[in-house]
């Protein structure tokens, strides 16, 4: 498949609390300031995007994501800074794009958002939603964002929110709407949605084979033709993480990817991974980029290639890797893998 | 419906209830097995047409009602929250198969499946007095079926579980499964199938058939 959109290289992070070098967990408060040295350092690496996720738990400090962009934007100049993702189903559509309207005029035209739920759901409970309303919840407020993004006054009803009567919404944009995306898992409700409502598409690709994948870019292009939007983009979000060589990327990131997932089959129910099925994820038909620049700069380039993708986001980090590995992870991925993938797709 | 014509059936018509991220997967792999297959959501089959042709070429969009009378096997791949509305009556006199998990931080907490001397298939059996329930496909990612299959004596086939208090129902699913491509490992009973579920032993897990069997087989601690 083949794109037209210009090519964006972008990292992003849940936050994860990191520990220092001996392995004691930071609080929450240097866990935040170390993701604004983050941001700054993706700036000055030649990263195209920072994006952080939404999160609300312990392991995940990162509630308020649009503040620590912020941060960010008054120390850079040149790198796109959005949600990855905000969790519109449990948030207000009006106080998003005033937040995200906000980081716009702050970082002079750099902001972004990426809608969806993310593998979390604590937001949910936390704010008094319903789970199982998931669906209703996004739908509508999908619909109102995209609505929101247009600028001008918005006149809208709906059953998760108090209607709006021509309503102005401010901070107003200076050109446009930004830009907007669904983070979709594995659902083609949520695929076809964002075709419908005019979002492009971000496909969040955690586990098993990105080729899998495919097909959804074939239902997001007959979606948008069909609702007559014109062309959009379709970029992938994965794990993974960079280091000098193949096998110290793997020694890093494995002993802290086992205990994340072990504290979340716990929580769910599923099996605790082993060495094979990590090998199986890190391989070339797994959804982890784990590995040297040269190994994850040819595994993007593969896989957006097979998925008709044009942007690829590298989620960074992994419960209690150091700050300093993070840092590493984050040059190594502006000055090596970006030109890399670069070359291997001109 | 009676254990003789079920056992007869070498190749049933497979209908898929729900077409979000499970459904479509299961329908492809079924119409590459070479079933007839149908696929419905809750409404409009305009509604999945897309989905439908991009995502499981070849199964056919239908009315939940229509599929499910055109079919001998009715596969459900809805949300548990959404089974309470669910009417028996649809599926009566079908052989049913169970792929819903109770997972109540997504399901919300759900009644009815509160009580913990059953598993969530036996649950739903008792609701869907008038089917006989499969339990199978429950405990394999969505993501994974598609890539794990493989043919029969492969080194590498994967197991799936297969449980039913109607051993004849049991056989025709089993048959299902080793034909999409893995190994099935028949469970006697809805109640033994409880070992497919969220926090068992094979919940999510690659195994081999004799691994399967002895993770199975192992009573937990
Ligand atoms: N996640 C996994 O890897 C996995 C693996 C195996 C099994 N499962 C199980 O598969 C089930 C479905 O999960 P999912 O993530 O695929 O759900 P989902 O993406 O939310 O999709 C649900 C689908 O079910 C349809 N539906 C709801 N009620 C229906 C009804 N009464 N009749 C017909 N269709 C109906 C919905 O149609 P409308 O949009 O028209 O309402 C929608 O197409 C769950 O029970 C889950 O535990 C999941």
């Amino acid at each position: 498949m083949t794109t037209n959109f210009p090519l964006v290289l972008g990292l992003d992070t849940f936050g994860d609390a990191t520990h220092d070098e001996t392995g004691r967990p930071l609080s929450h408060a240097q866990t935040i300031r170390n993701v604004v040295e983050q941001g700054v350092l993706a700036d000055q690496a030649g990263a195209d995007f920072f994006g952080i996720g939404e999160h609300h738990t312990d392991d995940l400090p990162m509630p308020a994501a649009d503040v620590v962009l912020g941060a960010i934007a008054a120390r850079t100049t040149r790198i796109r800074l959005g949600s990855a993702v905000t969790v519109l189903g449990s948030d207000d559509p009006v106080r998003v794009f005033q937040r995200y309207s906000t980081l716009n005029a702050i970082s002079g035209g750099r902001a972004e958002v990426i809608l969806g739920r993310g593998s979390s759901t604590e937001s949910f409970p936390l704010f008094g939603y319903d789970l199982a309303d998931y669906e209703d919840l996004f739908e509508e407020k999908a619909d109102l964002f995209a609505e929101l993004l247009k600028g001008g006054p918005v006149t809208w009803q709906g059953k998760t929110r108090a209607p709006l009567h021509d309503q102005d919404v401010v901070p107003h944009t200076e050109s446009g709407p930004f830009p907007a995306w669904i983070g979709v898992g594995g659902s083609p409700h949520s695929v076809i949605r964002a075709a419908r409502y005019g979002y492009s598409l971000m496909l969040a690709i955690i586990g098993g084979s990105p080729a899998r994948f495919t097909p959804f870019s074939q239902l997001f292009h007959q979606a948008l033709e069909r609702f007559g939007q014109p062309p959009r983009p379709i970029g992938v979000h994965s794990p993974g993480h960079v280091a000098a060589t193949d096998e110290q990327a793997r020694e890093e990131f494995w002993p802290h990817y086992l205990e994340v997932l072990r504290h979340y089959s716990r929580i769910r129910g599923f099996a605790v991974p082993t060495k094979d099925s990590f090998a199986a994820e890190v391989g070339p038909h797994g959804a982890l980029y784990v590995g040297s620049p040269e190994t994850v700069a040819q595994k993007i380039a593969a896989n957006l290639t097979a998925l008709g993708a044009s942007r690829f986001d590298l989620k960074y980090g992994m419960g209690g890797l150091s700050h300093g590995a993070l840092m590493s992870n984050i040059e190594l991925y502006g000055t090596q893998v970006i030109p890399r993938v670069r070359e291997l797709l001109q | 419906m009676t254990g003789r014509a079920l056992s007869s059936l070498r190749s049933p018509r497979i209908a898929v209830l729900g077409a979000g991220h499970t459904g479509p997967v299961i329908a492809r792999v079924a119409v590459e097995a070479g079933y007839r297959v149908s696929i419905a959501a809750s409404g409009d089959p305009e509604k999945i047409e897309l989905i439908a042709s991009v995502l499981a070429p070849g199964a056919e969009p239908r009315w939940a009602a229509d599929a499910v009378s055109g079919a001998d096997v009715v596969v459900l791949a809805i949300p548990l929250h959404r089974f309470a509305a669910f009417d028996p009556s649809l599926v009566a006199g079908k052989l049913v198969v169970d792929t819903m998990n109770y997972w109540p931080p997504t399901d919300g907490v759900q009644d009815l499946f509160e009580d913990r001397r059953y598993g969530s298939s036996e649950i739903v059996a008792r609701r869907l007095a008038r089917s006989a329930i499969v339990k199978t496909l429950n405990h394999i990612g969505y993501h994974e079926l598609d890539d794990g299959r493989r043919p029969a004596g492969s080194p590498e086939r994967r197991a799936l579980g297969v449980a039913a208090d109607d051993p004849a129902a049991l056989d025709v699913v089993a048959g299902v499964i080793e034909r999409l491509g893995y190994d099935a490992v028949p469970l006697g009973s809805l109640h033994t199938g409880r070992v497919l579920e969220p926090g068992g032993p094979v919940f999510g897990a690659s195994m081999s058939r004799t691994e399967f069997e002895q993770a199975v087989h192992t009573p937990a601690a």
